[in-house]
């Protein structure tokens, strides 16, 4: 077990090598540190010295893999790579192109993020795999048609539509929640809940297809057979049964989410004005701060990898067939 | 008069319709491929959800087609910079009307008060009237009036239309099944109708397609009169923007699942078929490129390229060409980011492939790999391709709104869904609402989206029979 998790480990080392090296390429070779400061000075009459002067308040001036003027190691670790890539292993963010200490904002801004993103995931999948195991009930009737109907026209519209939309019925129009904000404590539940609902609604009806195959797959086994012989009803079959046995596909796609939860939804956070992590990756798109962007995609692969290697260990956790070796 | 503009996204829509047509080419000589469409033709939703994104992807077609007008047509006003395409000509003269600002949908006059002269030369705070709205006083008869006139010989002429293209489908089909049974020496007989609606369903779906037709006509006949959705901040017409955001939508959608299919397809067969040390690199590739967030990718790629666009202008000297530029480059980082999902169920199949009995039989008899790739992996396969690459499309079209939303999808300037989306948010907060732009998008991003949506459903059943039968 340990060892399958140390090579699980060692196997995510150079995926995340090579998406550090990625983005140093994208934001240094596609483009130099000499047209970042350009794109923030602005376009026209530009001096060389506001040129230089931007870049070095920033740090961009170093050379960018070997510093020729530096002695011994420090020809590797006085370079734009190290300073700029290589510290992010370590998780020393830096400063950001504003000047602000990037680890410090990510400290204060992931309770916000957690605040919106567990609530809206556990309300997304426990609804999808209610309406699911509905429609499985319910098979070949009428109601099944008008659940899948329902679930292909909410995956027709676009979460911008549902945010907007949102918005405007239930916070301008009928004055039910404030429209956008944030509050530590317990008075945010007010603000929270409106994105909540949203973020759960958006993703019902793909999730509640996939479930549903998922559970159909699983009704026409033996022991679904068994137990019908049994006896049992078919919400006693649906809730007991196929539930469980379902479960475990189902974890393979939603377990792999959870660390990523911690980035927050972009979208939602932006709307609502909720000050977490997703505000502050579109702030930095918006800004151009690239500084952020490039901690933001290092980040956000940490976690993937991480839920990877979670969907793995639950996996043998929940299904004693499975051994990790 | 004219003179053809074709931009790098035209010539590569053109290039992705050829391959289309080589592809229902090859259905039309392939029986058992054939069988297949042809049970996903039976259900009318698989023909009236096709037929919704048939009358997209032309739309689409007809605005990939750009000109340059150097005299007036058809009240088109000549402009040096500005490219028009043949839906402006169909649309025309809505391209070429300005109004000032903000008029509701089917007004006569702008939607706030203005301080203007008057007749009798005084100041007056009152209501502007359009420039482009019909003459109800020449014409003696009331809005309401009239517009039902419009609306009324607008659907009758949708529907004719749509009635003469039922007939000669119709006619073709019977036609074609005589010749076919000329060939067979056996009589000739009138095969059932294929458009007379027998079961209650169809007969539902029927309706459902005539008003449609109905629909279309009417909109596009009032269109010619009116401002059928209002008109925008700056005054443009928001029908015609709205329309010619589908453009953006399919060159988007499509374009990248041109990117996706060489990059899957060359990176996914050889890693199953040979595996080992092919294996390993193709999918530490992919698992690099899918643990990246998409969007924080996308973003990063599309702010560098902005970077790359305006240091270097004088590789793209008109907006359009700017616009042009960042569309494909939007297209080129989404298949890259989307790839790597084809990628791994086509590698997952070929590994199952690969033991099967005739692929063994085809090594014994001493063929080369790469022919057994191409020519038993490849078809065999390629059910798995069409199916991912429909079920994708939805969602690239949404995500196209989604990304320019936060500022790194198309240009603001191009007409997009995206970007008339973005504008609403500033203008549903205006007191009075200025709601209809955000309506026209709505309405056909959802219209579309639906019968892709739609579409590809009926697409997995017909060629993924075994999960229906549940």
């Amino acid at each position: 077990m340990l060892i399958y998790l140390l090579r699980k480990i060692l196997y995510a080392i150079p995926v995340i090598l090579a998406v550090n090296v990625l983005t140093f390429m994208l934001f240094f070779k596609l483009n130099s540190p000499d047209d970042m400061a350009r794109m923030q000075l602005g376009q026209k009459y530009i001096t060389t010295e506001a040129l230089m002067g931007w870049k070095k308040a920033h740090g961009y001036d170093k050379p960018v893999f070997y510093n020729t003027q530096a002695s011994s190691w420090h020809a590797f670790t006085d370079t734009l790579f190290f300073e700029k890539s290589v510290k992010l292993l370590i998780f020393d963010f830096g400063l950001s192109d504003s000047n602000r200490d990037i680890g410090q904002d990510l400290k204060t801004r992931m309770g916000p993020s957690l605040a919106v993103a567990i609530p809206s995931f556990i309300l997304s999948i426990v609804l999808s795999i209610v309406i699911a195991l509905f429609m499985v009930l319910y098979r070949n009737t009428g109601f099944e048609k008008f659940l899948i109907v329902s679930c292909i026209i909410l995956m027709s519209i676009s979460t911008l539509f549902y945010i907007i939309g949102g918005q405007f019925l239930v916070a301008k129009t009928w004055h039910w929640v404030p429209l956008s904000g944030y509050m530590p404590g317990w008075g945010q539940f007010k603000f929270i809940i409106l994105p909540v609902v949203i973020a759960a609604l958006s993703g019902l009806g793909a999730n509640a297809r996939w479930y549903r195959a998922i559970f159909l797959e699983e009704i026409n086994k033996e022991y679904v057979q068994l137990a019908k012989a049994k006896g049992l009803s078919g919400f006693q079959i649906a809730f007991y049964h196929v539930l469980p046995n379902g479960a475990l596909p189902i974890l393979t796609g939603v377990v792999v989410l959870i660390p990523s939860l911690f980035m927050g939804s972009l979208l939602l956070e932006s709307f609502f004005g909720i000050p977490g992590l997703g505000s502050y990756t579109i702030d930095a798109i918006l800004q151009q701060d690239f500084a952020i962007v490039r901690v933001m995609v290092y980040l956000g692969t940490v976690l993937y990898l991480l839920g990877l290697i979670l969907t793995d260990l639950t996996y043998s956790y929940v299904d004693p067939r499975v051994r990790l070796e | 008069m004219n003179h053809w503009v074709f931009l790098n996204t035209d010539l590569l829509f053109y290039l992705l319709l050829f391959l289309i047509g080589l592809y229902f080419s090859l259905v039309y000589r392939q029986e058992h491929l054939r069988r297949i469409w042809r049970t996903i033709f039976v259900k009318p939703i698989a023909w009236i959800s096709c037929g919704v994104i048939i009358l997209y992807l032309s739309i689409a077609i007809l605005d990939s087609m750009h000109f340059t007008l150097k005299e007036e047509v058809r009240g088109l006003k000549p402009d040096p910079y500005r490219v028009y395409s043949v839906l402006d000509l169909i649309l025309a003269p809505l391209p070429s009307v300005d109004e000032k600002t903000y008029a509701a949908p089917l007004a006569l006059h702008s939607y706030q008060k203005e301080w203007q002269l008057n007749e009798q030369g005084e100041m007056q705070f009152s209501y502007v009237p359009l420039s482009y709205a019909p003459d109800l006083i020449a014409e003696a008869r009331s809005e309401f009036s009239d517009l039902m006139h419009r609306l009324l010989w607008g659907g009758v002429c949708g529907l004719a239309f749509a009635l003469t293209l039922m007939f000669m489908l119709e006619t073709l089909l019977q036609i074609g099944h005589a010749i076919k049974r000329i060939f067979k020496k056996q009589p000739i007989l009138i095969r059932p109708l294929f458009f007379w609606p027998r079961s209650s369903s169809k007969i539902v779906w029927f309706v459902l397609s005539l008003m449609l037709c109905f629909a279309v006509g009417a909109v596009l006949v009032l269109s010619k009169a009116y401002h059928v959705m209002g008109t925008d901040k700056i005054g443009q017409d928001v029908f015609l923007i709205a329309v010619k955001s589908i453009r953006t939508a399919i060159l988007l959608g499509s374009l990248t699942s041109l990117m996706v299919l060489p990059l899957a397809i060359l990176a996914a067969i050889p890693a199953g078929y040979w595996g080992g040390f092919v294996d390993d690199i193709v999918q530490f590739i992919y698992v690099t490129l899918s643990s990246i967030p998409g969007v924080l990718l996308i973003a990063a790629s599309i702010l560098a390229m902005q970077v790359y666009i305006s240091v270097h202008p004088d590789l793209f000297p008109t907006s359009l060409a700017r616009a042009d530029a960042r569309l494909l480059t939007l297209c080129a980082i989404l298949g890259l980011t989307s790839w790597t999902n084809l990628c791994r169920i086509l590698r997952a199949e070929t590994l199952k492939l690969r033991e099967t009995d005739f692929v063994l039989a085809a090594k014994a008899m001493g063929h080369r790999s790469l022919h057994i790739m191409a020519r038993h992996i490849l078809p065999n396969v390629s059910h798995l391709i069409l199916i991912t690459v429909v079920l994708d499309f939805s969602s690239l079209v949404m995500a196209e709104a989604v990304l320019t939303y936060i500022g790194v999808g198309v240009d603001p300037n191009m007409n997009s869904w995206g970007n008339m989306i973005a504008a609403a948010r500033l203008e549903l907060a205006r007191e009075p609402v200025v709601w209809w732009p955000l309506m026209a998008s709505f309405t056909l991003m959802f219209i579309f989206i639906l019968s892709v949506n739609l579409f590809s459903d009926q697409v997995r059943k017909g060629f993924s029979p075994r999960e229906e039968k549940v």
